[in-house]
Parts: structure tokens; sequence; C-alpha cells
């Protein structure tokens, strides 16, 4: 497209096609786009067209090397590892999204609420301080380690462990997004078309929906990436420490965790979820830089 | 500038207490028994007694203010005793004692953080060292290969977890090649020569992952914010006056660049303690991250609260320090 058409064309577009435009012109973006989907529609359609029950146990094929039939090989009770990575996979994508929200709710609630009404803004920045403050990883280590037993009673094994892991990450990150879409929301109230807005009559909660909320939601969309980023991190690490998910539960983090103590004879049960855990969150991590600079009104004159 | 400190440090105060309050009600409030896995066959009084003995028997508020009271006025004043030989009351107070040991939790502290300091300060030191000239030449050769390489290996080595490189490294360096021991031997005492060469080999490897972490989170500050400042008019001045690149590069605009990467890296300082905790559980080193996670599979409550304040005591004193050396080295930011 030329320049001149691109100009010609970008007031008439939404503002969601010109960062797509901006997006597409950064190759780290693109290509962890395409990465992510793969990773995605892997773990979503993969166990269709593999299909090997990632828990069944068959002794005689423990240990084997890549195969046509074991891709990734086999470990020390012959489980598939390729049928376990995909299924690994599900759950750690599913903690990262689900962790993501949660802390993009929070945080997306208490910026708008702390921007907009200034009455709310000093306790709840305080707060934001002060979760700012508290040491994270050892808290989530003693919430995960003491909540274990009854929530596992509450929910059963896996769905309690799920819940914990997921409300306690959510509720532990949810700190920066607040930050930045507080200051968004500053900027944007300031401008006239919420002043007409207001000056009109207009609910604050309206106006809030129409028209602050959309207009912060670009930089909400990068806090998104960033956010499932360390969620699905944090999850590893929690299970890499032993105290995430079960084992007959695996995510990526518990197969490397349980990969670890045969690495001297299977290696490729550390390399592969450890590779998975990497590629995503490296995608993740481009395609929130690509987001970023979408955005940044700087990056434009390239 | 001091009018401002002693308000901050003023208003740390009951930061602190607020932090080391929801860190004892979480520890304490649980449903969870700390003397939960000991076995059914000892009779409830004998139960009771332990109960008692480990101050369990007391409300909750008498709890939290005797941790309080032991670890803000009795471990300090023993310490002072202890440091300056004078003498002002009893030498023997009570003080925060683990479950699992029976020994102070302060002597457990000031037994690892040794190993802490020297593989992850280390590591931080390298980290640091390393990202400053990597991102001047980065931002300097702006999207040259050196830049696309550095922003690449960057933004790997920032993706990936710790305990996948350190896992790595191990299969690498520790079983295939065996050049490097993958567990660090906390018996190792440096004496020698041979002890020496023997304590670097089993940090190199546990330091090198670390330092790949840092060097490639700073790094990318370090571009950053010298691409910020390569633009500025004060650049081109110095340009059209005729000083030399190098002191133009190397003075005007690294010192000014430095400022907000100066604030980052006090930033991450606790991290140093606190972060380290996988690494340390990878390479078996006996740090405190290893302290924390031993005391939190334990059940060890004073040593879990105890060694999370103090995490959280770096955290409020960094941010502090942050702050003021911004303010200090940034004439444009005043504080009255």
């Amino acid at each position: 497209m030329s320049e001149a058409a691109a100009i010609a064309e970008a007031p008439a577009g939404p503002v969601g096609g010109h960062v797509w435009r901006q997006f597409r012109r950064h190759p780290g973006g693109v290509a962890g786009l395409v990465v992510f989907a793969l990773i995605g529609l892997a773990v979503l359609f993969g166990p269709w067209l593999h299909r090997v029950d990632p828990n069944r146990i068959s002794i005689r094929e423990r240990n084997q090397g890549l195969s046509l039939l074991h891709p990734f090989g086999t470990d020390n009770l012959g489980h598939d590892l390729f049928a376990q990575v995909l299924a690994g996979g599900r759950v750690s994508l599913a903690v990262g999204v689900a962790a993501m929200a949660i802390s993009l709710l929070l945080g997306a609630s208490v910026g708008v609420a702390s921007g907009y009404w200034r009455r709310l803004d000093g306790p709840l920045m305080r707060l934001t301080d002060l979760f700012l403050a508290l040491p994270l990883l050892p808290l989530l280590l003693v919430a995960v380690t003491l909540f274990r037993e009854p929530l596992r009673a509450a929910f059963g094994p896996s769905t309690g462990i799920f819940i914990l892991i997921v409300g306690s990450i959510g509720v532990t990150s949810w700190m920066q997004t607040a930050r930045i879409v507080r200051g968004n929301v500053l900027a944007v109230k300031r401008l006239e078309f919420v002043l007409a807005a207001q000056a009109s009559g207009m609910r604050a909660r309206r106006i809030l929906f129409k028209h602050i909320l959309p207009n912060v939601l670009s930089s909400i969309l990068v806090s998104a990436t960033l956010g499932m980023a360390t969620a699905i991190i944090t999850e590893s690490v929690l299970s890499f420490l032993g105290l995430g998910f079960p084992p007959d539960f695996p995510t990526w983090g518990r197969l490397l965790y349980d990969g670890v103590s045969f690495m001297q004879i299977t290696p490729s049960r550390v390399i592969w979820p450890g590779l998975a855990i990497s590629l995503t969150v490296l995608s993740v991590n481009y395609i929130g830089d690509a987001i970023r600079d979408a955005l940044d009104p700087r990056a434009l004159r390239r | 500038m001091f009018a401002y400190t002693v308000r901050r440090l003023l208003l740390a105060i009951p930061v602190l207490l607020i932090i080391s309050f929801v860190i004892f009600s979480l520890l304490t409030l649980a449903p969870n028994d700390p003397l939960g896995d000991l076995p059914l066959t000892i009779p409830p009084e004998v139960r009771a007694d332990m109960r008692a003995a480990l101050g369990l028997d007391q409300p909750f508020f008498i709890r939290f203010l005797l941790w309080l009271h032991q670890f803000f006025i009795n471990e300090p004043m023993n310490l002072v005793q202890a440091l300056t030989g004078l003498d002002f009351g009893d030498a023997h107070r009570a003080r925060v004692l683990s479950w699992a040991t029976r020994s102070p939790v302060v002597d457990l502290i000031v037994q690892r953080l040794p190993q802490t300091l020297w593989v992850v300060g280390l590591a931080y030191l390298f980290g640091v060292l390393l990202a400053i000239p990597i991102g001047v030449v980065s931002a300097y050769r702006q999207h040259s290969w050196f830049d696309q390489i550095g922003a690449f290996v960057a933004m790997v080595g920032y993706s990936t977890p710790t305990f996948f490189t350190g896992v790595l490294l191990i299969v690498v360096f520790s079983v295939k090649l065996q050049w490097f021991p993958s567990v660090y031997d906390t018996n190792l005492k440096v004496t020698d020569w041979a002890s020496l060469i023997a304590q670097a080999r089993q940090m190199t490897l546990p330091v090198l992952v670390l330092t790949l972490y840092n060097t490639s989170q700073i790094s990318r500050f370090v571009r950053a914010s010298m691409l910020d400042n390569l633009h500025q008019d004060y650049v081109r001045t110095a340009r059209a006056k005729g000083v030399k690149e190098r002191t133009v590069v190397l003075f005007h605009v690294l010192r000014n660049s430095l400022i907000p990467v100066v604030t980052v890296i006090a930033l991450g300082v606790p991290t140093i303690f606190s972060g380290a905790i996988v690494t340390e559980q990878v390479f078996r080193v006996n740090g405190l991250g290893q302290l924390l996670i031993t005391a939190i599979q334990g059940g060890d409550l004073p040593l879990v609260q105890t060694l999370t304040f103090v995490f959280a005591v770096l955290i409020v004193a960094f941010n502090l320090i942050a702050d003021l050396l911004y303010g200090l080295l940034d004439p444009r930011i005043s504080y009255e």
C-alpha cells in the first residue's frame, strides 16, 4: 500500500485497524503471533490427531527416544511425552489465560476507579503500593501450600488446585495494570469529549463504558500479554518447586519438575516442556512488544 | 531532600507494620494445623503441651505482638550488644525461634546469607556490568546486526524461565561434557588454590544462569534509555561544538541515560534475595531461597514469617533508595 493511500485511509478506519497495520510491520510480533497460534492450535487440536492417552502407562516402552509412534519419546513409566506435553499445554495455557483475566479485571477496575473518582484514588493507590511492596513469590508459595488441602477437599483435587493457583496468581499480579490504566484514565478524563459527555448529563457508568474504556483498551491489551507471560512462568515456577499441580494432572512446569530427576537418562523430558514454556512466553512477549510499538506514536516515524 | 527522606522513613513504619500483619494473618488464619503432621497416637494433653510450648495457645493478637516485640526490639538489642560489647540488661532476651530446629531464626538467616550473596549477588553484579556496554552499543548502532542479535538474545533470555536455562546447562555441561558439577557442595571451604578453583567451578553454572537473565532484563532498559537520550538537542549541541563522538556518547549521553537505569538496578536488588529461590533450588545452593522452601514445606511458621518479612523490608528499603537516588542524580527532580 502506498504512503498516500495509507494516510487517506487512516482516519476512516477504526483505531484497531491502524494498530493492526502498525503491528504487521513488526516482524517479531508477526512471528510471535504465528508461533503462539501454532502452539495454541497444537494444544487444542493436537490430542485429536495424536491419539495416545497421556496417562497410559506401558512399562515395555519406557525411556524410549524419538520415534514415529512417540514423537518426543517416553518417560520412565512409558508415558508418551508428546501427548503429555500437549495435555500439559492445555492446563498451562488455561492457567495463563484465566490468571491473566483475573489480574486484568482487578487491575483495570482498580485503575479505572482510582483514575476516574478522585475520592477513591488515594486509598486505592496506597493499596497498590502496599501490594507492590509485598514479597510476592514467597507469599504465593505460602498461600499455595496452606490453602491446598481445604480447596482440594472443597472442589476436588484438580479443580481445587486450579482455582487456588489461578486465584493466587491473579490476586498478586494486577498492580502494574492498575497503575498503567489509572494513568491513561487520568489523561483521557481531561479530553473534551468526556467533558462534553459529562455536560450532557451522561451517567458516570455510561461514560466509563462508552468513552473511557475503549480509549484505554490498548494499554490493557499490552498488560494482558505481559500478564499472560508472567502467569505462565509463575505457574511453572510453582509446579517446578513441587507446589503446583499434582503429578497426574501435568502442566509444562510439572513435567519439567518430574523430568529433572531423570535428566541423565532422558534429557528430552526436561527439554520439550521447557522449550514449550519458553516458546510460548517468548511469542507472547514479542506480541506485547509489537502492540506497544504499534501504539507508540514515536514509532510512527519509522 | 532531608525532609523528604525523613517523611518517607516515617511512612515506611506503618507500611511495614501492615505488611507484617498481612503475612502473619495469612500464616495464622490459614486453615492448616501446624501440628497436623504429627501422629494421631499423641495423647491430647501432650498435644496441648506441645501447642503451649510453641506459643500456639495464645490468642492471635498476643502472638503477633510477641513476634513484633521479639523481631523489632529483642533481636536488634541482642545484635547491638553482641557487636559493641555494651551491657544493657539481660543478654538472653526471647528470640524468634524456628519450630523445626529450635534455633533462633535470625541465626539461620545469617548462616544462609553468604551463599545467596555470593552466588546471586555476583550474578547481579555481572549482569549490570555486561548489560551497560551491551545496551550502549545496541542503542548507538540501532538496527545494526549487533542490535538485532542483542535484542533477540535479550528477549530469549528474558522469556526463558531460569529453571529451564539451569536444567539445560546442567544437561549440557554437567551430564554430557562433565565440565562443571551440577550440585553445589555446601561443605566446601576455600582454604587453598584447589578448593578455590572447585568453588569457582561449582559457582559457574548458577551464576551463568542468573547473569543471562539479569543481563537481558537490564540491557533492555539501558538500550531504551540511551535511545531516549541520543536524539535530544543537547547531543546535537555537543556534536556541533566539536566534542569527540566518544565523549559525547560515553559522558554526555551515558550519564543521563544511567539515571533511570540506576533506579531500575536498585529496585531489582530485593529480587536477588527472593527471586533466586528457583535457581538455588535447581543447583541445590543452600541459600535463603532454599531456607524458605524447606521452611514452607516443613510448616515452620516463625521462620517463614520472619524470612518473608525480611524480603518485604528489603523491597521497601530499596524502593526508598531508588527514589532517593533518582532525586540525587537527576537535578530536574526535586522532592521539596
